[in-house]
């Protein structure tokens, strides 16, 4: 899967998790988004393993420090 | 809303739970508002929010307290403002086998092992306890899950050393404590997540990072567990189910395969399937649920079908049969007027998911499941809660035969030329008295559950009633009816602020039961006689109106209240001055 294709699939992520229109790129980190906070988090990482059919270890979770990294991860997981 | 009944796609709600509340709060108009605290032993941010959405679609608008962080019971044991000021009508204790203080060791000894169970149970019960005390609101407490793993294998379940063992004597000291008291509940947590499957549901990844005691995607489960409590107790429950036949009851088409090709009865799979759902609405009939048939079938056929030396249903187990070739919706709304119920208390069964999309599009408000194969019918209406019961009040048991007792009144009234020659055929006796304890909890019930006729629509809980019982200042009165069909219980509720020698009359609800039957005037006389005892002698009634209470706007003008006032939008108040001359407006109705 693309970079591109990942960071389509994650800004229709965002939106529908904040319900409002998002753009993500690699700097944005949960400080630019309003209501980003530790709790929405928890929401944001279920929905990208389900969306994504993947599953994160619990380091990586604490390593991401904004949405480059994040899309690392997903990258580094889903296969093709 | 659809994508919040069983089964639901726990990813969509997750994930658009912003978009899901919008559209809740845009559709509808008529909420009660609920104040419900969630004293929690883990993270339970996302529990409120899901308990939210899945309360909202049951048209209860929460207000939430939610405690710090594993505070339960701190906030529940010492004195707390911001929760006493909250005033909660629902104490929802959210907790885990996490929570549990002390596990059972190796070298305890069954007394060891029954004194930290002691101790850990009256931890629980001291809360329970001073939580009913100081809020007098309901307790819905999570029993214990299961472990997620058994240090002696399958002894575990049966050594008092194995913690599994111990988790199951906690739960039933839990259950004790629930048969014990009325306004207590027990979330089952223990089914529910070997429903999901307990090693996804107590996945430790979420407990260790986001202290949360379970899987976050199992939360959609445990809160539709949740709002299924609290509908109940609010009186939210669904009344009844309206069957379909063919493919439904039986396997197979009565009128083209005929009495002896239906499949029903234990010589094959298809036929015990049917047999088995059968049985399983015949339970549910025992609970109170009203069973009722829609078919689009020649009469005939329907009563041949349901004398199948099989069948576990007669035609005595329904309280409605339609049996015509109208559209199925047409035929609902007809059920629900022969059994003065509205039609969004049912819950309509059929294997045809065209007859469905039909119902669902034409009558809102009826449940109308996606009920899969014929062997996951049970399951399918079963998880969804429709009836979740939480009293078990002889009312509710006998439920069915008043319903049908009220068709048979229906066909007596047909034979009467005069409708006075009618009620009084029916010999009907009425009992009127103040709020007596054994009632309370039908009266609460009925303040919760009434919606047409009902002046005020004011909810009360059990512990409200029982308060305004006590109170010198308020008059109540409840009215019992019975006929020479049955006894229709506690019908009718009225409740007057006294103050000054005048009397607000600030509840007057009736069960649409009894409809038509003057019972509302023997109340007012009742109501007149206690004003006079009291030296009352003006009266103020309240109508305000809602989206489903139409039928009384004129309610007070008929009693020859004056109307005194009129808002914008559809309110009214009414004056009454009663005199020493006031006669009764009763004379069918024997007291």
């Amino acid at each position: 899967m693309s970079r591109e294709e990942v960071y389509d699939r994650l800004n229709g992520l965002f939106r529908d998790i904040f319900d409002d229109d998002i753009k993500l790129k690699d700097t944005t980190t949960a400080k630019d988004v309003d209501g980003w906070d530790s709790l929405v988090n928890v929401n944001i990482i279920v929905s990208i393993e389900r969306e994504f059919d993947i599953e994160f270890d619990m380091d990586e979770v604490g390593k991401m420090k904004n949405v480059g990294s994040m899309v690392d991860s997903i990258c580094a997981k889903v296969k093709n | 809303m659809k994508e919040l009944e069983y089964p639901f796609d726990t990813d969509y709600i997750i994930r658009k739970k912003k978009k899901i509340k919008k559209e809740l709060l845009a559709d509808s108009g008529g909420f009660v508002e609920k104040h419900i605290a969630i004293l929690g032993g883990y993270t339970t941010a996302e529990i409120k929010d899901m308990l939210e959405l899945f309360l909202l679609n049951y048209q209860i608008k929460p207000t939430f307290y939610e405690s710090e962080y594993n505070q339960y019971y701190e906030d529940a044991m010492f004195p707390n403002k911001q929760l006493e000021d909250f005033k909660p009508d629902v104490i929802y204790i959210c907790t885990s086998n996490r929570n549990v203080m002390a596990k059972p060791q190796i070298s305890h000894t069954r007394e060891n092992v029954d004194e930290i169970l002691n101790v850990e149970l009256s931890r629980f019960r001291a809360m329970w306890d001073r939580l009913s005390s100081v809020y007098g609101c309901s307790i819905i407490q999570n029993n214990m899950e299961m472990p997620l793993y058994r240090l002696l294998g399958n002894r575990d379940v049966y050594d008092w050393r194995g913690y599994t063992n111990y988790l199951m004597r906690l739960n039933e000291g839990f259950y004790e404590y629930a048969i014990e008291h009325e306004h207590f509940h027990i979330c089952d947590v223990n089914y529910i997540s070997a429903d999901y499957s307990l090693k996804e549901w107590s996945n430790p990844f979420y407990w260790y990072m986001y202290k949360y005691a379970l899987n976050v995607n199992a939360i959609p489960y445990l809160c539709f567990n949740v709002a299924n409590i609290i509908k109940s107790i609010f009186g939210k429950n669904k009344k009844g189910l309206v069957l379909d036949l063919d493919n439904t009851l039986w396997g197979g088409v009565i009128g083209d395969d005929g009495i002896e090709g239906i499949e029903l009865g234990p010589e094959e799979s298809y036929g015990q399937v049917f047999s088995e759902f059968q049985h399983y609405l015949k339970e549910q009939k025992q609970i109170g649920v009203v069973l009722t048939i829609d078919s689009k079938n020649d009469e005939e056929n329907v009563l041949e079908g349901l004398q199948h030396p099989d069948s576990e249903l007669s035609t005595d187990d329904f309280a409605v049969i339609m049996a015509n070739w109208n559209s199925k919706d047409q035929n609902i709304l007809q059920i629900a007027d022969k059994l003065s119920l509205l039609p969004e208390s049912f819950v309509f069964i059929d294997d045809n998911p065209v007859e469905r999309h039909i119902v669902s599009e034409q009558i809102k408000g009826v449940a109308v499941p996606d009920i899969g194969k014929s062997y996951q019918y049970i399951q399918n209406i079963d998880k969804n809660g429709y009836f979740e019961v939480t009293t078990l009040s002889k009312d509710d048991l006998n439920r069915n035969d008043m319903y049908k007792q009220n068709t048979e009144r229906h066909k007596l009234m047909a034979s009467f030329a005069n409708y006075r020659e009618y009620l009084l055929d029916l010999q009907m006796k009425a009992e009127i008295r103040s709020f007596d304890d054994i009632y309370m909890s039908r009266i609460a019930q009925l303040t919760n559950k009434s919606n047409q006729f009902n002046l005020t629509t004011r909810r009360y809980t059990q512990e409200e009633i029982e308060r305004i019982s006590k109170d010198e200042s308020y008059i109540t009165l409840r009215g019992k009816l019975e006929d020479r069909f049955g006894d229709n219980g506690v019908v009718s509720v009225v409740i007057g602020k006294v103050d000054n020698g005048k009397c607000d009359i600030i509840l007057w609800l009736m069960s649409c039961r009894v409809l038509k039957r003057d019972m509302e005037y023997a109340m007012m006389d009742s109501l007149i006689a206690e004003c006079k005892s009291r030296r009352i002698d003006e009266l103020y009634g309240y109508y305000y109106k809602t989206a489903k209470n139409d039928m009384v706007k004129n309610f007070y003008e008929q009693l020859g209240f004056v109307q005194i006032g009129r808002e914008d939008n559809g309110d009214s108040r009414w004056h009454y001055r009663i005199l020493e001359s006031y006669e009764q407006k009763n004379n069918v109705i024997k007291l």
